[in-house]
């Protein structure tokens, strides 16, 4: 039986911040575009974002895009390229106003300009002193944005397929990217997208870690897709901890907190950053902040009757400015630790919540992979921006504000790549004899399965081992093990049975096709993560911290480079971090104080 | 041990010639706080329960039901607050795909119906349009709605009239374009829902503002539609 198939000029999977703002560029540009989501797009994960979109547009004290790409490069550890972060930080002011044209509803300041609050690592002089950077709709930012973006595409008729999820990439004989296959969930049906181009914009794998911020949809769907097709992916070991993680719900609260003046102390009451961090104190970037809370918990300085968390304190900033400018921070005080956060201090741990890695692109966000020679060979047709895609902005450890920039910058930046290169005058490549064959099989198999295991069984022990081995604070031997037992769970996700076999909308087939994703990311993760000898950014190894040795808490010699990890025969690679900007001079390698 | 009671509405249009209720009895360990914990601790008995979820926090919307005869997010509800037996039912008024997930065409058609978008044909600056504190201040209480649809299923006009009348939701954020300085179609806007069904239909029941999970207030942003419509036409 063939399957239905249906033709755009592109396909973009995933309906969050990078892919509506793809789909909008495409949309203007009067291209045939499909949206793919598996949730109504005002679902996806983008809408929990709260703190704010870092542009340095001055609106509150001098600032200008140099300072911001400074903070950027220092802030991914240098390991972040700096030609991909001038190009975002420059764009930064502009997709910013675009989307204040768009109807977004940021707050104002007396003057009627967008307000702007402080962020960890975000600076003014070069690292002298906190600037508001961070462009804010109260702490909503996330939802006010998605939604804005979503409005804007219905006024552009982008095509949507609302809870479809999307399969396999379909490439063909030359390796070039011309559709994938989707499964509808309300049928159960698996159609073919034909198209010119596929974007992938899936966001992140967050779901692999037990305590995490993410939603449950973030199970790294593009990146089990890329791995499966040969891509590989990039810096997989580059997981940022947020140090505001509700203590036993893992619900964000946003460094916003901070920003408007909130203090992180220790069971004594102390402001301990003032310790670690002297200029930026609790501003200091998030890789640095979790490592100095965990340090304290491990010190036995924690609160609690366990002595196993942070008090985030933001009792002296007053009933008024909580409720205007993070009103939803007292909801989720009130809803998920019982906690008036007017009156008390809230109990928070470092959580799960970005992944830096991911699939490799250039700055008009296509995917590029090493290919005789050339570690950055395009793959014709084949896109990805946002959060599943390293471009490499973040590094080792993003900057506050800079995922929201990220999506609008690279999603634009790929819109009107294809439109430039003139998308709409191309013509389809066929498709091959097999298309689909591959998902069909995968289905397949969990249909006709009748024994194996419960897919969430899986899926929770790896959460469980990831946790355990690729934490806060990382050891060689703890890493080791890591890979042993994530592969053998990986291995038993091989035969994962699945009792309800219905077709329309089973969402247990769904959790159980996620699942393949997750060991995908997990495997990468664990696998390039064992193999850094290093400490940098988010990637901290007791083993290797500072010393004689490794005198910047890194080593630059032998460490500065992306890896890159295969699935196929689980191998490793490796590619040089691009250290030249476009059009300024290069930031030297320094040791990263605050 | 606290144990706790389900009633379940089920069905599968393939295998199910109507919909029934079916008992679940769950025992709670103490680390489930909200009633989403408790769902997916019931779909590892029988993963053949639907539901949609996503962000556990009640900012993506996915988790709407009729918990116990109200219309609520299981994310947000408290176990605390529920007792001991918990009936589930899918959103009223809108056709059932499967279990508690409901078919939300109409109500995403009636939201795209009040041109959901801000609408400014003046050639834009090159910095940000400006507009004061006070005029932002009026897009709080209305800028908020996930769409989650609590409000326009709890609502009688939007059950019997579901294909006419906009309902709280769609209502809400056409208020929320009409009270933007920066937008510039209030008279298309007002016209749109001058029509004895499109707006008129709210007999201020005000079940909506009763349900939302955010705490948002849709009467009063209809209020505000009608107030602009009769002073219009005075």
């Amino acid at each position: 039986m063939g399957l239905t198939v249906h033709k755009y000029d592109a396909v973009v999977i995933g309906a969050g911040g990078a892919g509506m703002r793809c789909s909008l560029q495409l949309a203007r540009a009067g291209l045939r575009v499909a949206v793919l989501s598996k949730v109504f797009p005002t679902r996806s994960h983008t809408v929990a974002a709260q703190g704010g979109i870092g542009a340095s547009l001055g609106n509150m004290d001098e600032d200008n895009w140099h300072y911001h790409f400074y903070d950027t490069v220092k802030g991914s550890d240098w390991l972040g390229d700096q030609d991909a972060i001038e190009f975002m930080c420059r764009e930064a002011p502009k997709v910013v106003y675009d989307l204040e044209h768009m109807g977004m509803p940021f707050d104002r300041n007396p003057d009627g300009t967008i307000y702007q609050r402080p962020f960890g690592g975000h600076s003014a002089k070069y690292g002298e002193k906190p600037v508001p950077r961070a462009c804010a709709a109260a702490d909503r930012t996330g939802h006010a944005m998605l939604h804005t973006l979503y409005q804007q595409n219905v006024k552009s008729k982008t095509t949507f397929f609302v809870e479809w999820m999307a399969l396999d990439i379909i490439r063909d004989a030359e390796g070039d990217a011309v559709g994938v296959t989707a499964l509808e969930m309300e049928t159960g049906e698996v159609a073919i997208f034909h198209a010119k181009c596929v974007l992938f914009a899936t966001g992140g794998a967050g779901r692999i870690f037990a305590a995490s911020t993410n939603a449950f949809i973030n199970t790294g769907d593009g990146l089990g897709m890329a791995a499966r097709a040969g891509i590989p992916l990039e810096d997989m070991e580059f997981w940022q901890f947020h140090p505001t993680g509700v203590h036993n719900a893992g619900v964000l609260l946003t460094e916003g907190c901070r920003g408007e003046g909130a203090i992180l102390r220790n069971k004594d009451g102390e402001r301990f950053m003032e310790r670690y961090a002297p200029k930026l104190k609790d501003l200091a970037p998030r890789d640095f902040i979790s490592r100095c809370m965990d340090q304290e918990i491990k010190e036995g300085r924690g609160c609690g009757p366990n002595g196993d968390y942070i008090a985030l304190d933001l009792t002296h900033l007053g009933a008024e400015t909580i409720m205007k400018r993070l009103p939803s921070v007292h909801e989720i005080g009130k809803n998920f630790a019982n906690v008036d956060v007017i009156k008390e201090a809230i109990p928070v741990v470092p959580t799960i919540h970005y992944q830096m890695g991911g699939i490799p692109t250039n700055i008009h966000g296509q995917v590029v992979v090493p290919k005789e020679g050339n570690p950055n060979t395009v793959i014709n047709g084949l896109y990805a921006i946002g959060e599943c895609s390293c471009v490499s902005v973040h590094g080792a450890n993003r900057l506050g504000t800079n995922s929201l920039l990220d999506l609008l910058v690279f999603g634009r930046a790929a819109g009107n790549h294809l439109v430039e290169t003139a998308l709409a005058s191309r013509a389809f490549k066929p498709l091959p004899a097999n298309a689909g064959d591959y998902s069909r099989a995968r289905i397949a198999k969990l249909d006709d399965s009748s024994s194996g295991e419960y897919p969430q069984d899986v899926a929770n022990d790896l959460r469980k081992s990831m946790q355990l081995h690729a934490g806060v604070f990382r050891t060689q031997k703890t890493m080791d093990e890591g890979v042993v037992q994530v592969l053998a769970i990986a291995e038993r996700a091989e035969s994962l049975s699945l009792k309800d076999k219905s077709k329309v909308f089973n969402t247990a087939r769904i959790e159980a096709l996620e699942v393949a994703n997750l060991m995908e990311a997990a495997k990468a993760t664990m696998v390039s993560a064992a193999a850094r000898h290093e400490s940098r950014g988010a990637h901290s190894v007791d083993d290797y911290s500072d010393s004689v040795e490794f005198p910047l808490g890194r080593n630059d010699k032998e460490w500065m480079k992306h890896t890159l990890w295969y699935s196929e025969g689980n191998r490793l690679d490796y590619k040089p971090v691009n250290l030249k900007p476009l059009t300024v001079d290069s930031i030297p390698p320094v040791k990263r104080t605050f | 041990m606290d144990k706790r009671i389900f009633e379940i509405y089920r069905y599968d249009p393939d295998t199910d010639a109507k919909p029934y209720m079916k008992t679940y009895e769950v025992e709670l360990d103490g680390s489930e706080r909200m009633l989403l914990d408790v769902l997916m601790k019931l779909k590892k008995q029988d993963d053949s329960i639907s539901y949609r979820r996503s962000c556990r926090e009640g900012v993506c919307g996915s988790d709407a039901m009729n918990i116990n005869g109200k219309n609520g997010l299981a994310c947000l509800t408290n176990m605390l607050i529920l007792p001991q037996k918990i009936t589930l039912r899918p959103l009223p008024g809108l056709p059932v795909v499967r279990d508690l997930i409901v078919d939300m065409s109409q109500f995403f058609k009636q939201y795209h119906s009040i041109k959901p978008y801000i609408v400014n044909d003046t050639v834009p600056p090159e910095k940000e349009r400006l507009q004061s504190q006070e005029d932002r201040d009026e897009l709080n209480g209305l800028y908020e709605c996930i769409l989650c649809a609590c409000c326009s299923t709890s609502c009688p006009s939007f059950w019997w009239n579901p294909d006419k009348f906009v309902g709280p939701a769609g209502l809400l954020v056409a208020y929320r374009f009409v009270a933007d300085s920066r937008d510039h179609d209030t008279a298309e806007r007002l016209d749109n829902l001058e029509d004895p069904y499109r707006l008129f239909r709210c007999h201020t029941i005000m079940n909506c503002v009763d349900v939302c999970p955010k705490g948002l207030n849709p009467t009063r942003a209809i209020g505000k539609l009608i107030e602009m419509l009769v002073k219009r036409a005075a």
